[in-house]
């Protein structure tokens, strides 16, 4: 994974240029943004919403309306667990419970070294091999606590 | 001369180590002075084998399975290049009976071609159905899906062709032809892997669609937690394009067809097809009132065809080999095949394409072999999470949109979620209102009000707080989401809370304690 670039105007200004021949934009722009800088930052609304010409209400709404934007930047890895029933089956409340205690965090959080965010997802299509999760983009199934965590160290490393 | 390995990139083969698998292979290879070639494919939807090489020998494919990277060097030791026997030796992939026994219509390449190549599409009689459909005028092409009795695969059911023509009549500058590949449902992997495995099929069913209704544009709207089938989708349409599949003039038809993938972000209602719409068009995927429908007032205002993948990619084998060829297969309203999804805690999970009516027990314990912890099957939950949860004595309903909609449940998308005996069906049920509190788009009360009091509700029956009552409340709240809800995310929330009251009363008399199998 190629790491986020801090937050800049013109390069966001940029970005949403691309983009701006397409047929309702907002999102491949939301999109673009995020994966260049980890985030959708406070500071492309205006630009977003000038862009489109758009209203700024209408870019927070959608900002905010999707799980997968964030507003502040992540851990450097992100792990996607699923949740929903398929994965429930197969034991899959147990074993996030036993994850997030050896994390030390909560849904949503971050570890406290700045490498790990773990986020709930209703369903990766993993569901005949539950329990499923994404650790950046990469899947994994059969998934167990210590399947998890050399992923995780394969990544780091 | 060179032998030809296949290795899926199936999500679910990558998850359990296939890429790992791959490398393996490739090195083994090289250290032993083998010439081989490795092609990735989709999944044979075997999934319980999954990894599952294969190998191309002049006797024809034989399949290994499920392959770790521990056990590369032991395969080719024992001759895997020449089909060699090895404990994990699976013999031809067709002969196994999981797949034997299956219709395999739609699915037929998924994971046997490289799904990125237009010549090994064309080469497993790929673009055929669209040849077929450019011989045809629209109204031709619209027949033959209204013939063949083909239901909307979502969820809803609803006539292919009837859709179709409806848009086909449409007048407007620019008219649209939308997939929705939003396959939220969990339990439902077969959009997934037609898109990862076989996604040409897609597209040839789109252009068709495009060329029967006049549009010209079309849009494959994705979920964003499906990375892989993302990045196969977006190679497969460059190469459409170079190859004069898609573009300005496809098939030299002088006709155009041009496609898009958009990603969404993460929302369960963007699958109902006006909050789809609105994402599209780059808004919160909030559910619009019908009418106007989509056919006539769609993208951006202008007419647009929305139907699922499974839709879509029944189109081409319909178009190739005729409607009554594809008739043949169901049983009453419902024609055709449906891909069912078997997953959950079942031994053998998988994709099972079949013609409809087979029953659920069949799958379950035919196809399924029971649970994959060993315990008996308590609850069966078919359609996704807006499906019912059915106990033993339903399972020999046949799935058949009527039969099912008999029994108070639905088809759905075809998933089924096998659960053992260690289930606790009041959490079940409380889980199937938290999910709809947190996906709802909160457009109607019923819904975003009525989810998270059915929590509250739900809460107080298990901790065992005037049960009786609190139950009636729920069966009342049930009512009025059902009846006043604007979609089907509020409207069918209550169907896997009802069903796993009525079906399974004792789980939430005790007060939803844990039942005595668990403790």
């Amino acid at each position: 994974m190629l790491p986020n670039e801090p937050w800049s105007e013109p390069r966001a200004a940029g970005i949403i240029a691309e983009h701006l021949h397409l047929e309702g934009a907002t999102l491949p722009i939301l999109h673009a943004l995020q994966e260049t800088f980890g985030y959708v930052d406070e500071g492309a609304v205006p630009l977003i919403a000038d862009a489109l010409n758009l209203s700024r209400a209408e870019i927070h709404g959608c900002i905010t309306f999707y799980h997968d934007f964030r507003r502040a930047p992540a851990g450097k890895h992100q792990v996607k667990l699923c949740r929903a029933e398929a994965c429930q089956a197969m034991g899959s409340d147990a074993l996030h419970a036993d994850i997030l205690a050896r994390l030390g965090i909560d849904w949503h959080g971050t570890t406290p070294d700045g490498k790990v965010t773990v986020e709930p997802v209703y369903c990766l299509g993993l569901c005949a091999n539950g329990p499923g999760a994404l650790v950046d983009d990469e899947p994994l199934a059969r998934l167990t606590a210590d399947s998890l965590e050399s992923a995780l160290a394969e990544v780091k490393s | 001369m060179s032998v030809t390995l296949y290795v899926p990139r199936d999500a679910v083969a990558l998850g359990l180590g296939a890429n790992r698998v791959a490398r393996a292979l490739f090195a083994g290879a090289e250290r032993r002075g083998l010439d081989v070639t490795i092609v990735r494919t989709g999944s044979r939807g075997l999934l319980w084998l999954e990894p599952m090489v294969e190998v191309g020998t002049p006797e024809g494919r034989v399949a290994y399975g499920p392959v770790t990277p521990g056990d590369v060097d032991a395969l080719l030791d024992a001759g895997l290049v020449t089909g060699g026997d090895h404990p994990l030796r699976l013999g031809d992939p067709e002969k196994i009976p999981y797949l034997a026994r299956q219709h395999r219509l739609t699915f037929q390449r998924c994971g046997v071609v490289d799904p990125v190549s237009v010549a090994d599409y064309r080469a497993h009689g790929g673009y055929n159905g669209l040849e077929a459909a450019l011989k045809l005028d629209a109204a031709g092409i619209v027949a033959a899906v209204r013939e063949s009795g083909l239901r909307g695969r979502g969820g809803a059911g609803f006539p292919a062709g009837i859709k179709w023509n409806t848009v086909m009549l449409a007048q407007a500058p620019q008219k649209y032809v939308v997939c929705n590949a939003d396959e939220g449902d969990s339990g439902t992997f077969a959009d997934r892997m037609m898109m990862e495995g076989d996604p040409f099929n897609l597209i040839e069913g789109m252009t068709i669609a495009g060329i029967a209704t006049g549009a010209t544009r079309g849009y494959i709207y994705l979920r964003s937690e499906y990375p892989q089938a993302f990045a196969t989708l977006k190679e497969a349409i460059a190469n459409g394009v170079k190859a004069g599949f898609l573009g300005d003039n496809v098939m030299n038809s002088g006709k155009a067809f041009h496609l898009e993938v958009r990603l969404g972000a993460g929302a369960y209602i963007c699958g109902e097809e006006t909050s789809l719409l609105e994402s599209l068009e780059g808004r919160r995927g909030i559910v619009r009132a019908k009418p106007p429908i989509p056919a006539l007032k769609g993208f951006l205002g202008q007419p647009t065809l929305v139907n699922n993948v499974m839709t879509f990619t029944a189109v081409p084998y319909i178009l190739e080999n005729g409607a009554k060829a594809y008739a043949e297969y169901g049983m009453g309203r419902s024609l055709g095949t449906l891909a069912i999804q078997l997953a959950g805690n079942v031994k053998h999970g998988g994709l099972i394409e079949y013609a409809f009516g087979i029953t659920l027990r069949e799958i379950i314990e035919d196809f399924g072999g029971g649970t994959q912890s060993g315990r008996p099957v308590r609850a069966v939950q078919v359609g996704g999470p807006l499906g019912a949860y059915f106990p033993d004595h339903l399972l020999d309903t046949p799935l058949d949109y009527e039969a099912m909609a008999a029994k108070k449940g639905l088809v759905g998308h075809g998933g089924i979620v096998v659960f053992d005996d260690t289930v606790n069906m009041a959490k079940q049920a409380r889980f199937a209102f938290e999910f709809c509190a947190v996906e709802s788009c909160g457009k109607c009360t019923p819904c975003r009000i009525g989810a998270t009091r059915g929590v509250e509700t739900m809460d107080k029956v298990i901790a065992g707080t005037d049960t009786r009552a609190n139950l009636a409340v729920i069966s009342d709240l049930c009512d009025v989401m059902t009846d006043g809800s604007l979609c089907a995310m509020g409207g069918l929330t209550p169907m896997p809370v009802m069903s796993a009251i009525t079906h399974f009363p004792e789980d939430f008399e005790r007060g939803g304690q844990m039942s005595v199998a668990a403790e």
